[in-house]
């Protein structure tokens, strides 16, 4: 009963506290501690559920976890150890315990048994993760970070009417696979607040626009978590949502396509983000047991490579102070470590054999050819060849070879080159070794990569993409321009809401108060003028003649009263003759 | 080790070298292609020896000239002080 203290997301909270605390070099010893700590309890979790309770009439789980959570919460915790070396050098405390936050929020909603936990696990995710952005510290990231947090509190608010509604018609509030019949309101709500995560077309360009704009380490944290929580919970709640197989695909080749026209290094790697979990999130569709184990494997492969691809990409920016390919070039010379594992980084996601992305992506795809979706298959497989084309060919040349750009950067910091050697071990580790995470997955494998004809046949797109790569280079060249996404919904339909605001709303103000001050005052003012006198003249003489007649009659009762004894006997006397008259008097007149 | 590697792929003195590098190893893939079995296939395609090279080529073709031209055509590249 008492797992959840060993909490992955407990850890980190903890950690971040203590982290805020410290300063220097104790900061950065527990920065790396605290996540080695957090692997170590991972290693030690057993699949189980604990602090349960009883809110509200409402049974909340805080603490689940299974193969499919354990996966996820590995690769989580590597990712935790290997980003924290990585900013080692960095002296932000903001940054770190936003980090802490953001990494044990994760871990939330991976434990996460219950809607409610969760949500709250979700909300925090957005809000740590959005520091990040922030702490760039400029106009445009400002800006970014605050269109990144509107859109994220904006899928929150889907998240949790869609979590009331589906509690309220089924009386729980326990995750686990939705009812792919009901296909109500409640399900596509909770389906669109994922989808709007995991950076589905169109409501992806939060994540191009935000993501190139945070710090060099902050990028590192924010590729490897928002998107792959939200396969998690995509494979957890929604497996077999047919649904997402096309979007899946429509993903893989948008972020391909994107990416040629992309200029800014950090945003070409972000349009591959969404194009590799497009593999993801059409495996989710497909819902087989290979597809949904390929799903969680590539999740597991991509949260590394991507991890070390933008530690590359970081470690020019940083040592360069650009970030434009129009800018840079030639870095080769004094910058060849972060060059060579930068690589392969991108041997990596182009799934070249003896990498992960080989053992991984291809089962996928393997797992929609099982299936005889051939369309699925074949344009799964063009993206392969774009992932290659621009994170394995375009970016680095035109980073480390190309036109000479005139600047001798140095390495980077060997913290930095640490955390990337680390991940890159993990990166061939798995493509050669790829039993270890087929291990962990939730259902059991029977799937062999190593066959004669697959290593031949990627080999083949992979190397024949870069003949056509090499042949038609020039017309690769990148310009400086940017992309127009669907962000522009928002950034100018910003500026239309201004224009509104501006315009109609404020000329209508203006007719109002001017139509106000004139004729319409005027009317009041008569109007006030007529109602005064009616107050005066005839309510208040009411009035006051109501008073004056009481007050004058009171006087003339006053007058009877004289106090002298014998008056009111005789008074009584007269009455008494009176009364007694009367019958007499009345009895006389009747005849 | 590293620095002589990255040279290979970097200096203009290797460029004939990469050449024939590159050529060599796409010919043994090719050869490699046909010599290999097939005891099973998903779909008739993966049954051609060399399907996958000609796709490749194909699919990188299609995507920078499509792409490009997506981008110039349909309005989405855009001079880099558009939002300001």
């Amino acid at each position: 009963m008492t797992e959840w203290l060993m909490h992955p997301a407990l850890l980190m909270l903890l950690g971040a506290l203590l982290l805020a605390l410290l300063r220097g070099t104790w900061q950065k010893v527990v920065s790396v501690l605290v996540p080695l700590l957090v692997l170590i309890s991972v290693a030690l979790l057993v699949p189980g559920r604990s602090g349960q309770l009883s809110f509200a009439g409402i049974d909340l789980v805080m603490f689940q976890a299974d193969p499919l959570s354990l996966v996820f919460a590995w690769v989580f915790s590597i990712m935790a150890v290997i980003g924290n070396i990585y900013a080692w050098h960095i002296n932000d405390t903001g940054q770190r315990v936003s980090a802490f936050l953001y990494i044990g929020s994760a871990f939330g909603v991976v434990f996460a048994g219950d809607w409610f936990t969760l949500l709250v696990a979700w909300e925090v995710m957005a809000f740590a993760s959005a520091y990040l952005i922030f702490a760039s510290a400029n106009r445009a990231a400002v800006a970014a970070g605050f269109r990144y947090l509107m859109v994220h509190v904006a899928g929150g608010v889907l998240l949790f009417g869609g979590i009331v509604l589906h509690g309220m018609q089924t009386g729980s509030y326990l995750v686990g696979p939705l009812d792919h019949g009901q296909g109500g309101l409640a399900y596509n709500l909770i389906l669109i607040s994922f989808m709007l995560n995991a950076a589905v077309p169109p409501l992806s360009a939060w994540l191009t626009d935000a993501y190139p704009e945070a710090t060099v380490t902050g990028a590192v944290f924010l590729s490897a978590f928002t998107t792959k929580t939200a396969v998690y919970v995509l494979i957890r709640n929604y497996p077999g949502a047919e649904v997402l197989i096309g979007f899946g695909v429509a993903m893989a080749l948008y972020g391909v396509v994107f990416a040629v026209l992309e200029n800014d290094c950090r945003r070409l790697l972000g349009y591959h983000i969404i194009s590799q979990v497009g593999y993801m999130v059409a495996a989710v569709g497909m819902g087989t047991e290979m597809a949904l184990n390929g799903a969680a494997s590539h999740a597991f492969a991509h949260i590394l490579y991507k991890g070390l691809l933008f530690m590359g990409a970081g470690a020019v920016i940083l040592m360069t102070g650009r970030r434009k390919l129009t800018e840079l070039g030639g870095l080769y010379r004094t910058m060849p470590i972060t060059l060579f594992l930068y690589m392969i980084g991108a041997l990596a996601i182009s799934a070249f054999p003896l990498f992960s992305g080989f053992v991984s992506k291809s089962m996928i795809i393997s797992a929609a050819a099982g299936d005889h979706r051939a369309a699925v298959t074949l344009l799964l497989t063009v993206a392969s060849s774009g992932t290659f084309l621009h994170t394995g060919l375009k970016l680095p040349y035109y980073m480390f070879f190309g036109k000479d750009c005139g600047l001798q950067p140095p390495e980077p910091p060997l913290n930095m080159l640490l955390a990337m050697g680390i991940a890159a071990v993990f990166c061939v580790g798995i493509g050669i070794f790829p039993q270890l995470l087929y291990g962990l997955l939730p259902y059991p494998v029977d799937y062999h990569p190593y066959s004669g004809a697959h290593v031949t046949q990627s080999l083949g797109l992979l190397m024949f993409t870069l003949l056509a790569f090499v042949l038609f280079l020039k017309y690769l060249d990148p310009e400086k321009t940017i992309s127009l996404d669907t962000d522009w919904l928002y950034r100018r339909g910003a500026a239309v809401f201004m224009w509104i605001a501006r315009h109609p709303v404020l000329l209508w103000e203006h007719m109002v108060v001017t139509l106000g001050d004139g004729a319409g005052l005027r009317l009041l003012h008569r109007l006030s003028r007529v109602s005064l006198r009616i107050d005066t003249q005839v309510v208040d003489a009411a009035v006051n003649g109501v008073a004056q007649t009481a007050r004058r009659t009171g006087m003339l009762l006053r007058q009877l009263q004289t106090g002298i004894v014998s008056h009111y006997t005789l008074a009584m006397i007269v009455g008494l003759i009176v009364a007694l008259a009367m019958p007499l008097i009345t009895g006389l007149a009747l005849p | 080790m590293i620095a002589r590697l990255v040279n290979f792929f970097g200096d203009d003195h290797y460029k004939r070298a990469r050449w024939v590098l590159l050529g060599v190893v796409l010919a043994v893939i090719v050869i490699a292609d046909f010599l290999v079995p097939r005891p099973h296939v998903d779909h008739i395609w993966e049954a051609i020896p060399g399907w996958s090279a000609v796709f490749g080529f194909i699919s990188c073709v299609v995507i920078i000239f499509v792409s490009k031209f997506i981008g110039h055509s349909g309005g989405i590249m855009r001079d880099e002080d558009y939002y300001d």
